[in-house]
């Protein structure tokens, strides 16, 4: 395989794995106001990510850093171009990373209140405007011959981009449900089982339409086996919601989100960033990339270290892996001995 | 105001704002981590206290620091997109790097610190908060090497073809002889930064006793106070030979950075003089009074008395010939080639001035707390409240030195700030981005030092003993820590 290829599907990996794992803590905040009855129980939620939510997006940032080391060209253009969207999502991750860690440092009912807005807000935003963003990416954008983006915000929001946001949403939505039913115990575990097979139900209709969408916009042999997996997945999912095998029905979740990105990237290559322009204008992995020797050491950094990163992380969910339940969360003033 | 003006303020406002955060950061990672380590050797409950207490302290200003993070690895691709496209093969590596060997240490393991004092055996639980540091100093490292290329461009060779600078030299780039100036420069500023914020916390804890507890406490804030005090004194030295260093091989690469921290316009074949204030026109060319100290400023930049320093005027027509006309006359009034000199020449005399000053307050506190004694009083006060703030405003000021020294370039040599920027970005996105991030900035700076204040008053929690992590805990135990 070329550099270049192998380059398209790290950034394809670390994409994936930045939605199918920010996904769930995506849900979570979002869902907030709808499974928790009670301070404490929301408490009980907030914590099921608390250890785990920043991992998860540090992704987000090696994924657009290593774009633009391996394709400059790609991380100019989209970036500069989907500006406005971008910023939302900027704003909102701001919020709500700090709100998970300013929300207990103090017992007011008021200050909580804030940081809750705050999560549900900043969770629902991205949950959004990733998949509108994504959603353009693969259909192509007006981009000049010096590949500029030379549409405006209301190029990206068609039909097809929003129903993209709406697939997002829904499945984080079901994936953070999933979470919450995996990782708690008790009343608030039943509750999200339930909630994750409805809200499920919902997500596959709307998943489906768009991916049978997104597979005749730009599909290939190979993007329409993997979007009818991430549509088995998710059917298996709900399934095993429905059994109460939690395990089984997050790795449902888990599954759908990271082969419907994967067959997002599959349906795009070799383009990396289709101008609907003219397709002679179109960002591909050749002309948006990086010199080989750059791509080579890129390799060996990534090669080497990849494990490792998985590695750890997968050591600090086992470390976590208990599930929490109301009487887990310690009072307000023990909180901080 | 155009987009180049917009993208440079808001460059200038969110980097200068990470960069409140940062070093604390850096600093306070390893002070938490060498508390906890103190509490294992000696068992002392003082300690435990303390790593608690300042624990605290760092992730309330590390929950700030990783946000605004967020903005500066985006803004490259949306702010400056076809610097990005030029300089992407070199810049981008060190950040990608970056990324994925600090970033997910950092966060995951900060992660597990806080969450794992019952679920983690001691040493590794306190081994966890030594590798978030060794994450913080990774990620200064591959940062701070992608800035020096900025300032001194090595391993690179531009490609005429594609119109972009193109990595030839790895090793190059990651051991710039400016970058190897300047990291050490930089994180022993953090350790100062964060010795005197210890000092300043602890010292204003230390003077009250206003209830019984309070004073019962004073012997531990004292141990803090003396911890942060040596530890800012031998930072505060290693950060003034660091500084002399980077005033060498800055002379050696970017002379004009060095007469413009001067405002010298003629050059010196020797004994150049260094102002420590100068009152006069504001670009520097009339003096009206001002204090000088005879041939220090040869000695900065060549390390002897009597070396020669090249002026403004002169290294003004050496540029010229070498890179062709103005450059940048839109942003430079007739300046051409030229940085602010007004801002320069202060922005270096403030880096100076009042870091060195925490130094010395340090060690005066060190003195003033010396055994049997014990200072009080409203000077004091003023002195701790000033220690900090003074060494955050040194960092500040030295990044805008710096910087703004560089200017009109943004690599130097290679390509101008001017055509750095996004073409495709429209003035309202721009000022949208702007007042934003702005906006939200200036809120969350009233709620996080509003919160540091309470977090502070709160002085640091009473002992108890942590959860016996070798026992299986039960699965009906409270969390030792939740949010
Ligand atoms: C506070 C710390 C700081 C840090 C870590 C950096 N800079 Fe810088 N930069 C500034 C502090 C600063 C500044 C002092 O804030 C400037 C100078 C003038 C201005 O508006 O912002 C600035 C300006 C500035 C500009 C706009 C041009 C201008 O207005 O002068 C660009 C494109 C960069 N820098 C690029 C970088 C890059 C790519 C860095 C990463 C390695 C970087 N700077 C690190
Ligand atoms: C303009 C260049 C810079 C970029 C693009 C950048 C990017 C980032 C990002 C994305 C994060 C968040 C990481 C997370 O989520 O954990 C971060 C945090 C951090 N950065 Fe920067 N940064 C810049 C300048 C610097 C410099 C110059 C240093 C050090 C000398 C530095 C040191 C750190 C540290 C220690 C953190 C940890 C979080 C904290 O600050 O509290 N950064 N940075
Ligand atoms: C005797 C004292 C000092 C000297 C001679 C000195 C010298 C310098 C020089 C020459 C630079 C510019 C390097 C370049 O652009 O190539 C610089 C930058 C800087 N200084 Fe200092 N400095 C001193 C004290 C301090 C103190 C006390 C602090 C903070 C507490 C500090 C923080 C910084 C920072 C953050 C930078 C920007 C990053 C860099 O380029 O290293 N400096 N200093």
């Amino acid at each position: 395989m070329e550099l270049t290829t192998v380059w398209f599907v790290l950034i394809a990996v670390l994409w994936v794995g930045y939605f199918a794992l920010e996904g769930f803590d995506f849900g979570v905040g979002m869902l907030l106001p709808v499974l928790a009855r009670d301070d404490t129980e929301r408490r009980v939620m907030i914590n099921t990510i608390g250890p785990v939510w920043d991992g998860n997006e540090v992704w987000v940032l090696v994924a657009g850093g290593a774009t633009f080391a391996a394709f400059p060209e790609w991380y100019a253009s989209l970036f500069s171009g989907f500006y406005l969207p971008l910023l939302l999502i900027l704003l909102a991750l701001i919020v709500r990373g700090v709100a998970f860690e300013y929300r207990h440092q103090r017992p007011e009912a008021a200050w909580q209140g804030w940081w809750d807005r705050a999560i549900i807000v900043g969770s629902f935003v991205p949950a959004l405007l990733w998949g509108v963003a994504f959603a353009n990416l693969a259909r192509g954008v007006p981009l000049d011959a010096d590949h500029e983006f030379t549409g405006s915000l209301l190029t990206l929001l068609n039909p097809f981009g929003l129903l993209g946001g709406v697939v997002t949403l829904l499945l984080f939505l079901t994936h953070g449900a999933m979470f919450v039913a995996l990782k708690t115990d008790g009343d608030i575990r039943h509750r999200a089982r339930a909630l994750a097979v409805r809200l499920g139900a919902v997500g596959a209709v709307a998943a489906v339409v768009f991916l049978v969408w997104a597979q005749s916009l730009t599909g290939t042999a190979v993007s329409a086996v993997v979007f009818l997996a991430a549509a088995v997945a998710l059917v298996l999912g709900i399934d095993a919601a429905r059994r109460g095998r939690e395990g089984w029905a997050f790795a449902g979740t888990f599954a759908t989100i990271a082969l419907a990105v994967a067959g997002l990237f599959v349906a795009m290559f070799p383009d990396v960033m289709p101008s609907t322009t003219d397709a002679a204008f179109s960002l591909t992995t050749t002309n948006a990339a990086a010199t080989p020797y750059t791509l080579k050491i890129m390799t060996w950094v990534a090669a080497v270290f990849t494990p490792m990163v998985i590695g750890y992380q997968a050591w600090s969910y086992w470390v976590f892996r208990k599930r929490i339940a109301v009487h887990h969360i310690p009072t307000a003033e023990l909180a901080h001995r | 105001m155009d987009v180049v003006d917009i993208a440079r303020w808001q460059f200038g406002i969110v980097t200068v704002y990470h960069f409140l955060f940062v070093p604390l950061t850096i600093g306070l990672t390893a002070l938490v981590a060498l508390l906890e380590t103190q509490w294992l050797r000696t068992g002392l409950p003082d300690y435990l206290r303390l790593t608690k207490f300042f624990g605290r302290l760092l992730l309330i200003n590390f929950a700030i620091g990783v946000v605004t993070g967020i903005v500066q690895e985006f803004q490259f691709g949306m702010n400056w997109s076809d610097y990005s496209r030029f300089v992407g093969d070199v810049f981008g590596a060190p950040l990608a790097i970056e990324g994925l060997l600090a970033f997910f240490l950092e966060s995951t393991f900060l992660g597990l610190w806080i969450f794992g004092w019952d679920r983690l055996p001691r040493r590794l639980h306190a081994a966890c908060m030594w590798i978030v540091h060794l994450g913080t100093l990774a990620s200064s490292w591959f940062i701070l090497a992608a800035n020096s290329w900025m300032q001194h461009p090595v391993g690179y060779r531009y490609d005429a073809e594609s119109g972009r600078a193109e990595l030839t030299d790895f090793a190059a780039v990651m051991f710039n002889k400016v970058q190897l100036v300047t990291f050490p420069h930089v994180i022993a500023a953090a350790y100062l930064t964060a010795g005197v914020f210890m000092v300043g916390v602890a010292g204003w804890l230390y003077v009250r006793r206003s209830t019984p507890e309070q004073t019962e406490d004073r012997p531990m804030y004292r141990r803090a106070i003396r911890v942060g005090a040596v530890v800012a004194l031998v930072s505060g030295l290693a950060v003034a030979v660091t500084g002399d260093l980077q005033g060498k091989v800055m002379t050696e690469v970017q002379p004009m950075k060095m007469a413009a921290a001067e405002g010298l316009y003629e050059t010196r074949d020797s004994c150049a003089p260094f102002s420590v204030f100068t009152l006069g026109t504001p670009d520097g060319r009339e003096e009206k009074f001002s204090v000088t100290v005879p041939c220090l400023l040869s000695f900065l930049g060549t390390g002897s008395f009597d070396g020669k320093v090249e002026g403004i005027d002169d290294l003004r027509q050496a540029y010229r010939a070498e890179y062709g006309e103005d450059p940048g006359t839109t942003y430079y009034q007739a300046a051409d080639y030229v940085p602010v000199i007004p801002v320069t020449y202060w922005s270096f005399r403030f880096m100076i001035g009042l870091g060195m000053s925490a130094a010395a307050g340090a060690a005066l506190v060190l003195w003033l707390t010396r055994p049997g004694r014990s200072p009080s009083g409203r000077w004091f006060r003023v002195l701790l409240l000033g220690l900090p703030l003074g060494a955050l405003a040194a960092n500040s000021f030295g990044w805008i030195f710096t910087e703004m020294g560089r200017q009109p370039w943004v690599v130097f040599g290679l390509m101008t700030t001017d055509h750095a920027v996004s073409p495709g970005v429209s003035t309202a996105e721009a000022m949208t981005s702007l007042v934003a991030l702005t906006s939200l900035y200036a809120v969350l700076a009233v709620v996080e030092v509003r919160l540091l204040v309470s977090a502070i008053r709160g002085g640091a929690p009473a002992y108890v003993e942590p959860p016996d992590p070798s026992r299986d805990r039960t699965d009906d135990d409270a969390l030792a820590f939740a949010y």
